[in-house]
């Protein structure tokens, strides 16, 4: 068939049942993106004949003879399309994966629509941004940007023209010649024991180049879990295992010559099965005689605290004596809370490409936080020494820490040294919403004492978490999840009994806040009604219980009496200012709630803690170089997902080497570039590899101003970094010239090196205040006002700061008040697609106002602290605390969605 | 997405065409705008016959009513213009909003295809069953028949369509048009996945009509010689739902919750009517 796209005509023969979305990828149209391939995400929306469509929903077949306009073709990164431009100006992106369909949708609206946009974006997800910035790009309100800047100033993401013309590559944004497709077969049972596997039928179809089973894995055990230490997490897990320990996990894998053959090929594998009792609840999971889930692991080789028991991994300890103080206090309050199981929904699933390169190593591809990780457990999995095997990614669309695991580069590998040629594995919506790590569901039991002044005397947390079926990140949820949240407050008096359990779900793993969340849920929503019954307002609460510099941070023991060193400072401390900016802020700017006497208005506010990295050794290398054309070249380990890490590493080199950022580029997140980077989860990104990066460029600075100061006879301290060259007195030199004087005098061009082990760590604080009004009647909660504070200390990049806020907020009120994997009685997903899992759509929120606190970091870069998982924590127990004050109930089980609210705002039933 | 399995994607220009490739055979399916049909794997299908290239007027207005085909786009149902005393013009629009899908998928989306696919809260479903709608079936033997939508959708994804038969047409009387109307869609999200959706209509003769949808898997239609009280509306539908289908249950909303807000929508529509 005839078919234009982007002013390009050509003869297409597309397949009976393709879709178009397929049909311009696999001609190379990479403007146009999967985020669902059901038509409720927008991230492939194009114009057909000037109408918007997805085209992931459009037969292939229908658009002949028509004129289809991608991203790409409406304006390109040299001459923006007005709606691209304002994009750019409104920074109204962070990954970028939904903004080439949120580019075109929005430049087919007319004037009407633009001004309902709940309406007319609403199927269009971004889970980055919170979407204000999105409002404000369609609106041509513009951020104030500059191409080029320091560290503080108003700087744009240097991919921004590429993102919003959809020529910015992703993962799987590449023509790579012979690729083949890997698709798998899913466990039917949530337990069970592979007896027997055929598949003669699948190999003997058409297309089919290899199916792989239990019997052609390597008899390694591993964690999907990355960390710097490997023994972090437990090994056990298997790239694929006879045994199946949740619906859905791996049975088998086909590798054909396109993605629909290896489809086809799994229906014709005949598996048998012997079912095995399943355990679906973490409290059953610990009761004598209950299924185990890894029975057959040995603990000290597996490192399970007590794989008999389904333990993963346990805590218990406290300080003082929580149950005297208790008993003595003037209040008490306690409940048992419960979160749900919540799926990052980065709009780009995961996905890889491997091949073997001109030395026969392995090259992988992938969307992945932590290319250094994947690249050490890779080579130990297959067998491989590491330096035979590069991992790299390219922007990756999104994280949230869910790209810190090793979910599809271990069959991609296995495929490629199987088969010798490129293979591709790229994960449906379905897989990422049924077999991909959730965030920890938790039980989390809370006591609190204080005397009549409100002072804390008691604090005990039981936290319970599920770790689903494999124990990836369990014990490090765990232990951080009842870290910052208890170090918070100030109290003679700690207990934390905390236990992961396995059971026979879908496995759980990192997520935004790293178990920080479900502790911080309960226990602000035990503060609140702590505040409530003492009669005191819960900002003063707060006030007079939070840690302040010189306190130590205590969870089961004073690191000042005994306990251990982990390196956690007071770098700098504005939790004092952001309590106060809520407070202040929370009383004016309100929406007026609907009219009507069903409904009820109320407020709410909540604190967090988190440290900058994590513990136990975040490393990263950075280099930086001197180019014969006298631009500068970073090389840094740490991947872009809309983190910005990529601007903010900008900024710093920019400062450093006295340049402007169209003189910089910044080689990235690839095992070959720098020499480790532990990987930017933990919040990391710009902290620990960013501090690297500013020694190394520190050094390269001193070591050119040195070359010329050298070269022209001017003392050191008067040679200064201009752009282009330095500056010695009245001469300027060229940087060519000091490029050419570095290879004639040392033999090679000027370079520096930085490496930071994040050996100290500071705290950032978040502070988060609601006003809402409830619907007594349907128990629907509408938000009237959002404020959050955060201490970031120096703020490196305001616009990009305040765009992290706003989109952990956002995410955050999808955990909230809509989001949940659900499960049936058989432990199978009922949420598989993005119609019934409900992330944030535009008209869900409302605007956030991002306040900041003024402190000055003496451990981050240049005063800097993280702010990446921070202002996701304190926002489930804000809006949970505004809907008791605005109804008189707590309901203590999330999603507060409006049936589970309706239902408790109902009398008690006599004959209940 | 790919439906790797379809092998023949037969676009038909006439009935007999049509007839001969729509046979009833389970791996065949009728495809109209495809927005259900490609946003989920079909792994059972081999063909698909395409009904667009048939050519059918989107829709005609009469003194008879509306007529729309099957192959309407949801979005052009919006942009029916009204005819002189049609009362009830307003609730196309609100049916047409009422839908999760974006205004991109209703404009490929087709009124066939939503009632045709018989989710309970397809909206198109709500608007015909409320607007005492009869469909145009054609069967693969060149007959045809007629069936309210309110017998055409059985529940969750059940019609009583036979096999090879397609919908042609759907038909809203003009007396039906000429009511008043009142509407109320409640969902766990502000503009999300209806759970339920109560139209309320008052005839011109005095007579009136309440349909339930989205909580319900199926349409319940009550008639009335006159708007009935709000407490009597409610107790009846409730003894309604419970004496027939109950009250739906997915993850778009729990039971008891759809029970009692369709039950207060039925009141308040009921009063707006009165």
């Amino acid at each position: 068939m005839k078919i234009t796209v982007d002013g390009t005509t050509s003869e297409l023969e597309p397949r009976p049942g393709q879709c178009l979305r397929t049909l311009l990828r696999e001609n190379a149209r990479f403007g146009v993106k999967k985020g669902c391939d059901s038509g409720d995400c927008g991230a492939c929306t194009v114009l057909v004949d000037g109408a918007p469509v997805h085209a992931c929903l459009y037969p292939a077949a229908r658009a002949a003879d028509r004129e289809v306009t991608t991203a790409t073709g409406l304006g390109t990164p040299e001459e923006l399309h007005p709606v691209q431009q304002r994009f750019v100006d409104a920074a109204g992106f962070q990954c970028g994966f939904c903004t080439a369909g949120m580019v075109v949708t929005a430049a087919a609206l007319d004037a009407e629509q633009r001004a309902d946009l709940d309406e007319h974006l609403k199927g269009n997800l971004c889970r980055c941004t919170g979407y204000r910035a999105v409002r404000d790009a369609v609106h041509g309100v513009p951020a104030g940007l500059s191409d080029s800047g320091g560290t503080g100033e108003r700087v744009g993401a240097p991919a921004a023209r590429r993102v919003v013309t959809g020529t910015e590559p992703y993962t799987l944004d590449t023509v790579v010649p012979g690729l083949l497709h890997l698709a798998v077969l899913g466990s039917p049972h949530a337990h069970a024991r592979i007896t027997a596997v055929d598949v003669t039928a699948a190999e003997a179809l058409d297309g089919v180049v290899a199916v792989l089973t239990h019997r052609d894995a390597p008899d390694v055990l591993f964690s999907t879990g990355r960390h710097e230490d490997r023994l972090d997490d437990p090994d056990d897990t298997r790239v694929l295992d006879d045994v199946l320990r949740f619906h859905g996990q791996r049975v088998a894998a086909v590798v054909a010559e396109d993605r629909g053959t290896a489809e086809e090929a799994l229906r014709r594998i005949v598996v048998e099965y012997e079912v095995l009792p399943a355990v679906l609840d973490p409290e059953q999971a610990l009761r004598p005689g209950a299924p185990l889930v890894h029975g057959d692991k040995d603990a000290a080789t597996s490192r399970i605290a007590d794989p008999r028991r389904n333990l993963v991994a346990e805590l218990h300890g406290g300080v003082g004596d929580v149950d005297a103080a208790l008993a003595a206090a003037h209040v008490v309050v306690e409940g048992t809370w419960r979160t749900q199981r919540v799926s990052h929904v980065a709009l780009e699933t995961h996905a890889a490409i491997g091949w073997l390169d001109d030395d026969g190593r392995l090259v992988v591809r992938t969307s992945t936080q932590v290319p250094f990780l994947v690249r050490d457990e890779l080579a130990r999995i297959l067998g491989l020494a590491p330096e035979r095997v590069r991992v790299f990614a390219a922007r990756v669309g999104g994280g949230f820490g869910g790209k810190q695991e090793l979910l599809v580069e271990d069959l991609v590998g296995l495929a490629v040294l199987r088969t010798g040629r490129p293979v591709q594995f790229e994960l449906t919506r379905t897989e990422e919403l049924t077999v991909v790590p959730v965030r920890h569901p938790m039980r989390v039991s809370v006591r609190l004492g204080a005397d009549a002044e409100g002072t804390l005397t008691a604090l005990a947390v039981d936290v319970l978490s599920d770790a689903g079926a494999y124990g990836n990140h369990s014990p490090g949820v765990m232990f951080h999840g009842c870290h910052e949240s208890i170090a918070l407050y100030r109290c003679a008096n700690k207990r934390v009994d905390a236990r992961a359990v396995y059971t026979n779900t879908v496995p759980s793993g990192a997520f935004r806040g790293y178990g920080l969340g479900q502790v911080i849920f309960p226990l602000e929503s035990a503060l609140d009604d702590l505040a409530r019954e003492l009669g005191i307002d819960p900002f003063e609460l707060r006030r007079r219980n939070v840690v302040v510099p010189g306190d130590p941070f205590v969870v089961t023991s004073d690191p000042e009496h005994g306990g251990v060193d982990d390196g956690l400072r007071y770098g700098s401390y504005g939790l004092d200012q952001c309590l106060d900016l809520v407070q202040e802020a929370l009383g004016r700017d309100a929406l007026p709630a609907p009219p009507g006497p069903q409904w009820r208005t109320g407020t709410g506010m909540a604190a967090a803690m988190i440290a900058t990295t994590p513990p136990r050794g975040h490393y990263a290398d950075a280099t930086a170089s001197l180019e014969p054309d006298g631009t500068w070249l970073l090389s840094v380990g740490t991947a872009e997902f809309g983190n910005g890490t990529t601007t903010v590493h900008t900024q710093i080199a920019v400062g450093a080497l006295g340049t402007t950022a169209d003189r910089i580029r910044l080689r990235q997140a690839d095992t070959d570039v720098t020499g480790h980077d532990t990987g930017a989860f933990g919040s990391a990104g710009v902290v620990v590899a960013g501090k690297a990066l500013l020694v190394a460029c520190d050094r390269l600075a001193r070591h050119v101003r040195r070359l010329a100061a050298d070269l022209t006879g001017t003392p050191l301290a008067e040679a200064v970094l201009e752009r282009g060259g330095v500056r010695c007195g009245d001469r300027l030199v060229d940087l060519v010239d000091v490029h050419a004087e570095a290879l004639r005098r040392d033999g090679c061009a000027p370079a520096a090196d930085g490496r930071e082990d994040a050996a100290r760590r500071s705290v950032a604080f978040t502070v988060h205040g609601f006003r809402v009004a409830v619907d007594t009647a349907t128990g629907e909660v509408r938000l009237l006002r959002s404020v959050q504070a955060v201490d970031a200390g120096v703020v490196m990049n305001p616009v990009q700061l305040r765009g992290q806020v706003e989109g952990g907020v956002a995410q955050a009120v999808g955990s909230t008040l809509f989001e949940e994997v659900r499960t049936d009685a058989d432990g199978r997903v009922t949420t598989p697609s993005l119609r019934e899992y409900h992330v944030p759509r535009i008209g869900d929120l409302v605007d956030t106002e991002v306040l900041y606190a003024d402190t000055v970091d003496a451990i981050g870069p240049l005063g800097a602290k993280s702010m990446s998982e921070a202002p996701y924590n304190p926002v489930a127990p804000a809006l949970a605390n505004a809907v008791r004050d605005a109804t008189g109930v707590r309901v203590r089980d999330l999603p507060l969605s409006a049936d589970r609210l309706w239902r408790a705002l109902q009398p008690p039933r006599a004959d209940a | 997405m790919d439906l790797p399995g379809v092998e023949a994607f037969v676009a038909v220009h006439d009935r007999a065409a049509l007839a001969a490739a729509h046979d009833g055979d389970p791996a065949t399916a009728v495809l109209a705008g495809g927005t259900w049909l490609f946003s989920t794997p079909q792994p059972q299908l081999r063909r698909l016959v395409d009904l667009t290239t048939l050519g059918w007027e989107p829709f005609t207005v009469s003194a008879a009513g509306l007529r729309l085909a099957g192959t309407c786009p949801v979005s052009a149902v919006a942009d029916v213009p009204a005819r002189p005393g049609w009362a009830a013009h307003p609730l196309l629009r609100q049916c047409v909003r009422a839908l999760l899908a974006s205004f991109k998928v209703r404009s490929v989306a087709t009124v066939g295809g939503n009632v045709c696919l018989a989710l309970p809260a397809g909206s198109m479903t709500s608007l015909t069953a409320a607007l005492d709608a009869t469909a145009e079936l054609w069967s693969a033997d060149g007959s045809v028949r007629h069936l309210a939508v309110e017998d055409l959708v059985l529940g969750d994804r059940r019609t009583a369509l036979r096999p090879g038969e397609v919908l042609r047409a759907i038909t809203i009387p003009d007396a039906a048009l000429r009511a008043r109307t009142a509407f109320r869609r409640t969902s766990l999200s502000r503009l999300g996945r209806s759970a339920s959706l109560v139209v309320g209509r008052r005839d011109p003769g005095g007579g009136a009509v309440l349909t339930v949808t989205a909580a319900t898997e199926r349409p319940v239609v009550l008639r009335y010689p006159a708007v009935p009280a709000p407490a009597a509306a409610a107790a009846d539908v409730a003894q309604r739902v419970e004496a027939t289908c109950g009250w739906f249950d997915d993850v778009h909303g729990a039971p008891d919750w759809r029970r009692a807000t369709t039950l207060r929508s039925v009141a308040e529509v009921c009063g707006e009517l009165a």
